[in-house]
């Protein structure tokens, strides 16, 4: 056995042709695109994910996947739609950037496997790093209607790329901000502050880290929260050609219980894993 | 309401609509997404014996109206299939086509005894067309001998429909089908995917970690219909077409140029939705031509040569 079943999460989700409601441009790279899809809110779970088909027609020819970033409620609370925070880097991302209102994208899911949301008194501590705050907005919401301890350790480029700020601090969580250029925050990467942070927690105390970012981040994170003896559950990206178990391109390796090691599919087994099954290297 | 129902050999299918293997998991992977009875047959990913891990990420990458990958069919082994797998495939109601690999004559027959004991296959396609793994696949169907001698050495030990995976990577297609005919094969499917790459220039390095994968997609279509068309003209066995279909009128040029049934792959990444598109889009095409049966559709190209000869040119 591998200790990895997988469980076929696509149960509830929905392929939608969705509204373009906003485009909001955060910057020259970022954006959030706010969709009118219902039956996708109503349904999704923090950490969760939509394949998106930016364009029509053969190029680009696939669907693209995005974190959920925010449930979207209609003047009355109910479920109306998503938003994606979305960074230019390629023909998706830069159709996905140019959206207007009205527009309409093909929107399935929600997919895969969500954080698992702590209690108190354990604590949650969230590590993003530039796109990978996508799934924290949601996180961070559902953590904090638990009345847990929350941290948001977010480190990007410069301060200019570090976005929703007083969106969590709205919501009561406590931010570490780290920037490369030093423009806001510490100098350097975020899991230098966590380092120090997870090495200054009482024994006794219960902690729940949560990383989304970058592959070197990711790695950095885990080996850290483990050298701390704390659970610790990552968002991966992978390039996916589906997003439902059909192509087997999203793959990550994670360690067996005999010592080997299996390729398992992030977009049913994930994107959210345990960070100390998978192999880093 | 057209009769959409084609025959491989023995076996009918209720429409001519089947899952590409390798594109479509175990099947059971979109069973909670649409009820995976109503396609034609579902062709599953490639099995070995053993289970194999493949290639490491990346695996794919994609390319202008198409894809390439270099999955190098990680799978869960015949007998873990049997066991795991083809019991919900066949409460699903599911036609199912196992795609059979191997590295050595012996492993192509001992898999296929493995799904013929099982019940609830319906035939079995010989993948002898991977481009992707060093051992097996394309070293097979890349001689006429070898293509021969797996479509042979299973023969001997199944009486499931044996429909040989042909690849395009040949200078003449329609000779392995031949090839595959005379051995016994009961129909073929083409065309696997074309040996391609993609180089990511600022750091001089492959897309995808195996270096070379397979090209599929829109942008093979019409290759692949050549292919198709070229196989008809040389064999008498059903051609099961494949390559770059996205939509019914693609379908229905496989069709045409002589193939009994399509797969469908690519497009079902970019559109799981896509089988109820190809569905109507036949129906409605039948419809609007008047013809009862999608079988008389089949082999049915006019090339103008009678109307050439009768013009005198």
């Amino acid at each position: 056995m591998t200790g990895f079943t997988i469980a076929y999460t696509a149960d509830v989700a929905t392929d939608v042709a969705a509204r373009v409601i906003t485009n909001r441009v955060l910057s020259a790279h970022y954006n959030v695109l706010a969709l009118s899809a219902p039956e996708i809110a109503a349904a999704a779970a923090p950490g969760q994910f939509v394949m998106i088909k930016a364009g029509r027609g053969c190029d680009p020819l696939l669907r693209r996947p995005f974190s959920i970033f925010e449930l979207l409620r209609d003047d009355a609370g109910e479920p109306a739609g998503i938003s994606i925070l979305n960074k230019r880097i390629g023909a998706s991302t830069g159709l996905i950037y140019e959206a207007r209102p009205g527009h309409r994208v093909d929107c399935l899911g929600p997919l895969g496997r969500p954080f698992t949301v702590v209690e108190p008194p354990t604590a949650g501590w969230m590590v993003a790093g530039g796109v990978g705050l996508a799934p924290f907005a949601e996180v961070a919401a559902a953590l904090r209607r638990r009345g847990v301890a929350t941290v948001l350790f977010y480190g990007a480029r410069s301060g200019a790329e570090l976005f929703y700020l007083d969106f969590f601090r709205n919501l009561g969580v406590e931010l570490v901000l780290s920037t490369e250029d030093g423009s806001i925050g510490e100098r350097g990467r975020i899991v230098a502050p966590l380092e120090r942070r997870l090495a200054a927690q009482p024994p006794g105390s219960s902690v729940m880290v949560y990383a989304c970012g970058p592959e070197g981040m990711l790695a950095a994170t885990a080996k850290t929260a483990a050298r701390h003896g704390r659970p610790c559950q990552v968002s991966v990206e992978r390039i996916m050609g589906c997003g439902l178990g059909g192509c087997y391109s999203c793959v990550v390796p994670m360690r067996t219980d005999e010592g080997g090691f299996h390729h398992v599919r992030s977009c049913l087994a994930g994107p959210v894993l345990p960070a100390d099954r998978i192999l880093w290297d | 309401m057209a009769d959409l129902s084609v025959r491989i050999g023995a076996l009918t299918l209720k429409n001519p609509l089947i899952a590409a293997s390798g594109c479509f998991g175990y099947g059971v992977e979109y069973a909670d997404l649409f009820d995976i009875s109503t396609l034609g047959a579902v062709a599953t990913k490639g099995l070995f014996l053993a289970e194999r891990e493949g290639h490491p990420p990346p695996r794919i990458v994609e390319t202008p109206a198409g894809m390439l990958n270099a999955i190098g069919l990680q799978g869960i082994g015949a007998r873990r299939f049997v066991e795991e797998k083809l019991p919900e495939l066949r409460a699903l109601g599911a036609t199912v086509i196992v795609n059979v690999c191997g590295t050595t004559l012996d492993e192509y027959a001992e898999v296929s005894r493995v799904v013929s004991d099982a019940e609830g296959v319906a035939a079995i396609e010989l993948n002898i067309s991977c481009p992707n793994i060093k051992e097996g696949g394309m070293q097979f169907g890349c001689s006429l001998a070898g293509t021969h001698d797996v479509v042979d050495a299973v023969r001997k030990v199944t009486r499931l429909p044996i429909i040989p995976k042909l690849t395009p990577n040949v200078t003449d297609v329609s000779a392995f089908a031949r090839a595959a005919e005379e051995a016994g094969a009961d129909a073929v499917s083409l065309v696997n995917t074309f040996l391609a790459m993609v180089i990511d220039v600022e750091t001089r390095r492959p897309k995808i970690s195996n270096v070379v994968g397979g090209l599929s997609g829109p942008a093979i279509r019409p290759i692949a219909v050549r292919m198709v068309y070229e196989c008809a003209q040389a064999v008498k066995i059903p051609i099961l077409g494949m390559g770059g279909i996205a939509d019914a009128r693609d379908a229905l040029e496989f069709l045409i140029a002589g193939a009994t049934a399509v797969q469908v792959g690519t497009a079902n990444f970019a559109d799981p939705f896509v089988w109820t598109k190809l569905l109507d889009g036949i129906s409605d095409y039948l419809q609007r031509h008047r013809i009862a049966r999608l079988a008389d559709v089949i082999g049915t190209l006019d090339t103008g040569t009678e109307h050439a000869a009768r013009i005198g040119s």
